[in-house]
């Protein structure tokens, strides 16, 4: 016994056994021979970061692992140590700043992880102890308490489910915001187990935590007294889940067995990690080749001093002794802190200015989405969100999008629209434009403006009522109607404007929206379905009259066979089938001359997205009926293969059917949520749809989104797929991945990645479909070698499909997905859009996660980098705000290493004219202020203004937004453009004043000018050239631009007449005593800075000239013919904005 | 440059119907949270959009290629008729005259040597002429060389005087006194003495007028450079208990004994020789010769001779010494340098602007034509 505790103690290995055991109500049992008490992990929740202790060293070590911190660090340390030319405050106080703000945001983020934390660990729940209800915080639950939960609670940790209030030990619960399911489900209590909870001495046996939120396997053993102990296998059913919701049933107890970070919710939550953009990734790469540029001239330099030196008379003249310690240094020492030296002298190519810039663009630049009223919500009365300014430009550079569907595509709200009745189309319109609400709006055209038969539509409507597993939710009083959340969602969005009667604010269980979309439609018509009552349907006709019918049997739902069926007795007698399914499930079991009238509308639904249900029924004779119910109750209480006796019987019952009509039900998408995937994959976006839920809802939530079209060609994937062919399902995948791989990759035209399908229309669309299971045996094969073959081949299909469908996801299952697609060849950017705790490990997983201000709580949103009220404004985020920010940025960036290089440039090559001495070419004022005052607001105001190309044009057409595709602005080429024109600038103002300094006497009296004078004339060229260079890369001046250039360049003026005009007692040195002033003296300075300028801007002009052709009306142009479909009437009469070239040139010539 | 761009204004207009409603129902009594409807937040700021194409650049070239080749010609123009006249006399050749005191120099001599260089001016020189001394391979530019001084001892500070800054090492302190002025730079004080005499053709010779003022900066002279003690006439006296630079031959309030203003840490030489050159090859200003009342040229053609006191070694480090005359014009003294450039650049543009023009019609032609079939 004591080597098990030391064990359990000790080995990580000896708990890591396949099972543990949990003492219901930590009562020992009888069997075990010592109860010991297991040691499992508490309830508690932990999702910060830091603690007070440890954020100081912890968020420096962080801190100072970025690249650049490190390396502002370390110049500072040389400059405090070393004697250099510049002050250690030059860097320090940057570097200072930039550590500390960077400090206090992050720590300020984690108090808020604190808090979120807290309330979730210190929420109070009931405990049932010895008998005794205590109230205790959720974070002190143990493995093994006993919890109670009432209704509309969420469940604090993984239960048990042991005693329900509802009679027949079930209840009902919503996963919504697990896997977005919204509907009900039933579990069901462990059997046999004892009303009397205290009493109850059993020991749970089940598996490790595993994130699997579909599987469970365990055993309970019930010790009775004087009992063989009862053993009862566990499993999902019987497990009710951290984050789920109690419904509709009033109280329920439970054991728990998973708990804090061991439960499944918690399991499938990744940590937030620290998410770096693409830009980010690029100004690092650049900060090393910049890097190496230091380096080089600071070996450069000190290998030429050196050399310079070892002439005779050169390294120390008569005119210019060294000091006693220069003369004891070691040579090694002095070669060693010279390349310090010049490492410092030259620092200024990396400035840590831009870091600081970069984050106060991406902080300030953030405030436009929030600021953003397009953004904004009136249902919610909120705007967007942004949780992380760290990704704004990562917005511009999406490449697939991961959108789950329920409640960000669709809004699951199911509505029934319309319906088709013996070939008759009826659509509901109004409830008083006509007799019954009726309307027929269109239907065969010999037969037009006639209805089908009364009794038809009675018995369609019959069908409706009858044929479903709805339960009818006693309805509360009516001021209570409002906090039934279902009942508000399916009556508040009904249609708008209706009111509603007391009789319809009506509560509808269903284990699927759908059913209740349909009781409700039937509703409209006149048929209201009361309730079950020991086995009887009442249903309230459209005479006002109660029709009951006895409920016989529920041939249930399944996905293989896609309908359902009951049936019943109705007071006259006759035995009646009601059966609704899928078409393609129905049409082979009804009569095929029946088909054909009702094919057309429900293939015309299918198209718009609608989901549709066939309606058929048949009267069963008595013996037909007496065979059916035998043989039903038969393969019920078969023990083995009673799935597929069932099966067989429910096959043989429903057929010979008479199609009585086809039902289309809407599952109202999110606003505008087909324009929104339209733009996005016309912005060249791959938008793939992960979902937890079903395949038939899903892919008609992508048609209607238009993700799919009807020329689509859907290669599925699924289990059903798999097990068609009656083969082995691992041989059957191989086959089908190839055989897709075939079709979609190899015989597909070698199309751009970039081009969409309007462009494309001659080839042929695919869309993927696959399923949770398939996935994981795609990822996980058994063979190792077929692992990473079916991987790649699954990739390569997707890769090549308009668009992919994902069903039945795990939250984790989703994030794979996401990882897949992050880490595949190219590193494509991602973008996950979700709005339950579901999409919370693929929001994570992405590059870019947006919660959306949805109805399932607000985990989704927290852990969101930015969160919208609604999916529509995605179209706004990404390909206005984006690229937007993407161009601000990637703009920043280089004109941030331009602007430095051609300021450092000369300050290098004047080492070669002052004896490699480390001198600075400009004054230690003009080295601190040149990017924190002179260039640093003009490049600020451009990073947060600019609109190269105006919001209305972007959002217009969404093919501009590929032009920055795969971070175009930020590759090689363009670095190595701005890189040689900081080194053309260099040469030009370093040159340039040199060889006006061939003469130094440069004014009208004799006078000669100095060495600052020199670095003077050379540093107002430069930063009236950078600042100009600027001005013409600015596309969009409005006052503020204005404002901060001109200001910057008076200012520049100004404070260097003020700072030359005075004998500043502070400095050691008063250099630059009325220089900048006898520099404006002197005609030729002007003429040279004037001549400089121009002639550096020359190249950026000449290149404005040849590259202009690609005018944004040019660019419009081929995005107008190729949109093809209906264009909005507002592009076209939209004035337009900009001159063209064409335009322009003939005004001019 | 707004000729440059074409423009296109484009005012975004805010939308008001949205804007009212919204913005006033915010200010109500609910306090909403819908953001505020201003330009600014909606980036709807009213903004001029310039777009640069062929057609505004076009004439920019032309205009800036007709603007700079006459400025550039004016500046040729002008440098060429710069007089200037450069003369060595290091010393370095066994012909030079200054050869036996360039060859001779030593620290404790107590004689100076001197040496008479003769040279022709071919050309008279008109107007004020300046004479520069000129170095060659002296690092005035040399990062201890620069730093070695103390402005504040300079701007006349009493105790910067009594404890200089410890910039000026290893010249901060000479047998325990602190140097005045300390450093290398005032160390190192060019202390030739250039003297010009022309030689009539008869053989006797006339010095020329050599004025000392005049030749720093003015701010300098009277701001930046003052004498500890303030008026006070007495700088033997402001400057007790300081001692000479130790390659000095006289302190420093001997550097001008006959004029009181030019005595000093404000004697002219001595300021120009603290305004450090950018290169290490420089001029100096030394001394200037006034243009004469009447239309006599101010230095005629002819022989003259430089009178040079030999003081300043330069052989050690390879260095040259020059003695420069040249009149100044507008633009200050002879450089090609800026002429050349604004020709070049002025002929670079419009030939540009013709190059482009070509091109830009020939493009402009072809999509026109291939327009129309669209």
């Amino acid at each position: 016994m004591l080597r098990r505790r030391l064990n359990r103690l000790l080995g990580g290995d000896e708990r890591r056994v396949d099972s543990r055991t949990i003492y219901v109500g930590h009562r020992p049992c009888p069997a075990t021979e010592a109860f010991i008490p297991p040691k499992f992990c508490d309830n508690r929740i932990v999702s910060s970061k830091y603690t007070v202790w440890n954020f100081l060293p912890k968020n420096l070590f962080e801190q100072f692992r970025r690249i650049a911190n490190f390396y502002f660090l370390i110049i500072f340390l040389v400059q405090v140590i070393v004697d250099t030319p510049t002050s250690p405050v030059t860097s320090g106080l940057p570097l200072f700043f930039v550590i500390t703000v960077t400090a206090i945001k992050q720590g300020y983020e984690d108090w808020l992880r604190h808090k979120a934390d807290n309330e979730v660990n210190k929420y109070l729940v009931t405990v049932l102890e010895n008998g005794q209800k205590i109230r205790t915080e959720s974070e002190k639950i143990k493995v093994g308490d006993v919890v109670e939960v009432k209704e509309d609670e969420t469940f604090p940790c993984d239960l048990i489910l042991l005693q329900s209030s509802r009679d027949d030990d079930t209840c009902f619960v919503t996963t919504a915001s697990l896997d977005g399911e919204s509907n009900h489900k039933t579990h069901y209590t462990v059997p046999d187990t004892e009303k009397d909870l205290e009493s109850l001495n059993a020991t749970i046996e089940c598996e490790q935590p595993q994130p699997d939120l579909y599987k469970f396997v365990g055993r309970m053993h019930i010790y009775k007294k004087d009992q063989e102990p009862a053993v009862r296998s566990l499993g999902p059913e019987n497990l009710l889940l951290k984050g789920a919701t109690l419904k509709n049933t009033q109280k329920i107890c439970g054991v728990a067995v998973y708990t804090g970070m061991e439960t499944k919710m918690a399991l499938n939550y990744q940590g937030k990690s620290q998410k770096r953009s693409a830009v980010e990734k690029s100004i690092n790469a650049f900060l090393l080749v910049y890097l190496c540029i230091l380096v080089s001239k600071a070996l450069v330099c000190t290998t030429l001093k050196y050399v310079w030196q070892s002439e005779p008379g050169q390294d120390e003249p008569w005119y210019n002794q060294k000091t006693q310690r220069e003369k004891d240094t070691n040579l090694y020492l002095k070669m060693f802190t010279d390349f310090l030296s010049f490492m410092v002298l030259f620092n200024f190519i990396i400035p840590v200015s831009m870091y600081v810039t970069v984050e106060m663009q991406k902080f300030l630049g953030s405030f436009f989405i929030t600021w953003d009223k397009d953004f904004f919500d009136p249902e919610i009365q909120e705007g967007a969100l942004v949780n992380t300014s760290d990704l704004n430009e990562e917005l511009g550079q999406v490449e697939y999008v991961f959108t789950d569907k329920t409640g960000t595509l669709t809004q699951n709200n199911m509505e029934f629209i319309e319906c088709c009745i013996d070939g008759f189309q009826y659509k509901y319109r109004d409830a008083g434009s006509e007799l019954d609400g009726f309307c027929v709006t269109d239907g065969p055209v010999s037969k037009l403006q006639q209805k089908a038969g009364r009794e038809k539509e009675e018995l369609f409507l019959r069908a409706l009522c009858l044929c479903h597993t709805v339960q009818v939710k006693e309805s509360p009083g009516p001021g209570q109607g409002q906090a039934d959340g279902l009942m508000d969602q399916v009556d508040g969005l009904g249609l708008g404007g209706e009111v509603l009667r007391p009789e319809e604010q009506r509560g509808f269980i269903a284990s699927s929206p759908d059913e209740v979309a349909l009781v409700k439609g039937a509703m409209r018509y006149g048929f209201t379905f009361l309730g079950l009552e020991s086995k009887n349907m009442k249903i309230l006709n459209r005479n006002n009259d109660v029709e009951m019918y006895e409920l016989l049997h529920v041939l249930n739902f399944d996905p293989v066979r896609r309908r359902m069926s009951v049936i019943v007795r109705s007071k006259s007698g006759d035995t009646l089938l009601f059966c609704k399914g899928a078409d393609s499930s129905i049409f082979p079991r009804v009569r095929p001359e029946e088909v054909d009238r009702i094919r057309m509308h429900v293939e015309r639904n299918a198209t718009e997205g609608y989901r549709t249900l066939c309606v058929a029924y048949k009267q069963l004779s008595a013996e037909e009926y007496a065979q059916a119910d035998a043989g039903l109750r038969e393969a019920r209480l078969a023990l083995q293969d009673r799935e597929e006796k069932l099966m067989a019987v429910y096959n043989q019952v429903e057929t010979g059917m008479s199609l009585i009509g086809a039902t289309a039900v809407e599952d109202r998408l999110q606003e505008e949520a087909a324009e929104t995937m339209e733009a996005l994959q016309g912005a060249g976006m791959k938008v793939w749809v992960l979902t937890g839920d079903k395949m038939e809802t899903a892919k008609s939530t992508c048609y209607a989104c238009r993700l799919f079209q009807r020329n689509t060609e859907l290669l599925e994937l699924t289990v059903r797929t798999l097990e068609d062919g009656g083969r082995k399902r691992e041989e059957r995948l191989h086959e089908l991945l190839l055989d897709y791989h075939k079709k979609a990759v190899q015989d597909a035209p070698p199309v751009k990645a970039g081009v969409t399908r309007s462009w494309s229309t001659a080839n042929q669309d695919y869309g993927f479909i696959i399923d949770g299971a398939t996935l994981s045996m795609v990822l996980n094969s058994s063979h190792d070698s077929n692992s990473s073959r079916y991987k790649s081949l699954f990739l390569q299909i997707c890769q090549n499909c308009t668009a992919v469908l994902c069903c039945r996801m795990a939250p984790l299952q989703k994030a794979q997905i996401v990882k897949m697609v992050k880490n595949s060849k190219g590193g494509p950017i991602t973008l996950s859009i979700g709005d339950g705790a579901n999409d919370v490990s693929m929001i994570l997983e992405a590059h870019v996660g947006i919660g959306i201000k949805g109805k399932e709580g607000r985990q989704a949103v927290r852990n969101s980098d930015y969160a919208i009220p609604k999916l529509k404004h995605l179209k706004k985020l990404l390909l206005a705000h984006g690229h937007l920010y993407y161009v601000r940025i990637a703009h920043l960036v280089q004109y941030f290493f331009y602007k430095n290089l051609c300021f450092i440039l000369p300050q290098f090559l004047y080492q070669f004219f002052c004896g490699y001495s480390q001198q600075p070419l400009y004054d230690a004022a003009y080295l601190t202020m040149y990017n924190i005052c002179f260039t640093s607001m003009p490049i600020l105001a451009y990073s947060l203004l600019e609109q190269h190309i105006c919001i209305e044009v972007l959002l217009d057409n969404a093919t501009l937004y590929r032009e920055i595709a795969k971070n175009a602005m930020l590759r090689w080429r363009p670095f190595f453009y701005w890189t040689v024109l900081g080194v053309f600038h260099g040469l030009l103002f370093f040159f340039g004043v040199r060889y006006l300094f061939s003469n130094p006497a440069l004014q009208d009296n004799g006078q000669v000018f100095g060495n600052w004078s020199y670095g003077t004339i050379v540093f107002t060229v430069l930063v009236f050239t950078v600042t100009l260079k600027l001005a013409l890369d600015t596309r969009h001046w409005t006052w503020i631009n204005h404002f901060v250039i001109w200001g910057s360049l008076a200012f520049y003026v100004f404070f260097s007449f003020f700072w030359g005009g005075i004998i500043w007692p502070f400095l050691r040195q008063q250099r630059l005593y009325f220089v900048f002033a006898n520099m404006l003296s002197s005609v030729s300075a002007w003429l040279v800075i004037i001549l400089l300028i121009l002639l550096s801007l020359l190249p950026d002009i000449l290149l404005v000239v040849f590259r202009k052709p690609r005018g944004p009306n040019a660019r419009q142009k081929p995005v107008e013919s190729s949109m093809g479909g209906p264009q909005s009437p507002r592009s076209s009469a939209r004035p337009l904005l900009m001159r063209t070239f064409s335009d322009e040139s003939n005004t001019v010539i | 440059i707004a000729a440059m761009m074409a423009s296109s204004y484009n005012a975004k207009e805010e939308d008001g119907h949205h804007s009212s409603g919204s913005s006033h129902g915010g200010a109500g009594a609910v306090k909403s949270k819908k953001p505020d409807n201003t330009a600014f937040k909606q980036q709807r700021l009213p903004a001029w959009q310039p777009i640069l194409t062929a057609g505004t650049v076009l004439p920019a070239f032309f205009v800036i290629g007709l603007i700079f080749i006459p400025i550039g010609i004016g500046l040729y123009v002008t440098s060429n008729n710069i007089k200037e006249f450069e003369i060595d006399y290091t010393g370095a050749e066994v012909s030079s005259p200054c050869f036996n005191c360039a060859k001779n120099f030593s620290w404790n001599s107590t004689t100076s040597c001197n040496c008479s260089v003769p040279f022709t001016l071919e050309q008279p020189f008109e107007s004020n002429v300046f004479m520069y001394y000129g170095l060659s391979n002296f690092y005035q530019n040399h990062r201890r060389y620069v730093k070695s001084r103390d402005d504040s001892q300079l701007n006349g500070d009493r105790s910067s005087l009594k404890n200089p800054s410890k910039e000026c090492e290893p010249y901060r302190t000479s047998d325990g006194l602190p140097i005045a002025p300390c450093g290398a730079i005032a160390n190192s004080l060019f202390n030739d003495t250039l003297e010009l005499y022309y030689i009539h053709s008869n053989g006797s010779s006339t010095a020329i007028p050599l004025v000392k003022k005049g030749i720093a900066w003015w701010t300098d002279k009277h701001v930046k450079f003052r004498n500890p003690g303030g008026s006070n006439n007495n700088l033997t006296a402001a400057f007790q208990g300081t001692t000479k630079p130790v390659n000095w031959r006289k302190p420093v309030y001997e550097l001008d004994p006959s004029d009181s203003d030019n005595n000093g840490f404000i004697n002219e030489d001595f300021i120009v020789w603290m305004r450090t050159a950018a290169l290490p090859t420089f001029r100096k200003l030394y001394r200037i010769i006034q243009k004469k009342p009447n239309m006599t040229p101010t230095l005629p053609s002819g022989k003259y001779l430089l009178e040079v006191t030999y003081n300043y070694p330069v052989h050690s480090f390879d260095g040259r010494k020059r003695m420069i005359l040249s009149t100044i014009s507008w633009m200050g003294g002879k450089n090609p340098f800026l002429g050349i450039a604004y020709i070049t650049v002025g002929s670079v543009c419009f030939f540009l602007g013709v190059v482009l023009l070509i091109i830009h019609h020939k493009y402009d032609n072809r999509n026109n034509s291939a327009d129309i079939p669209n």
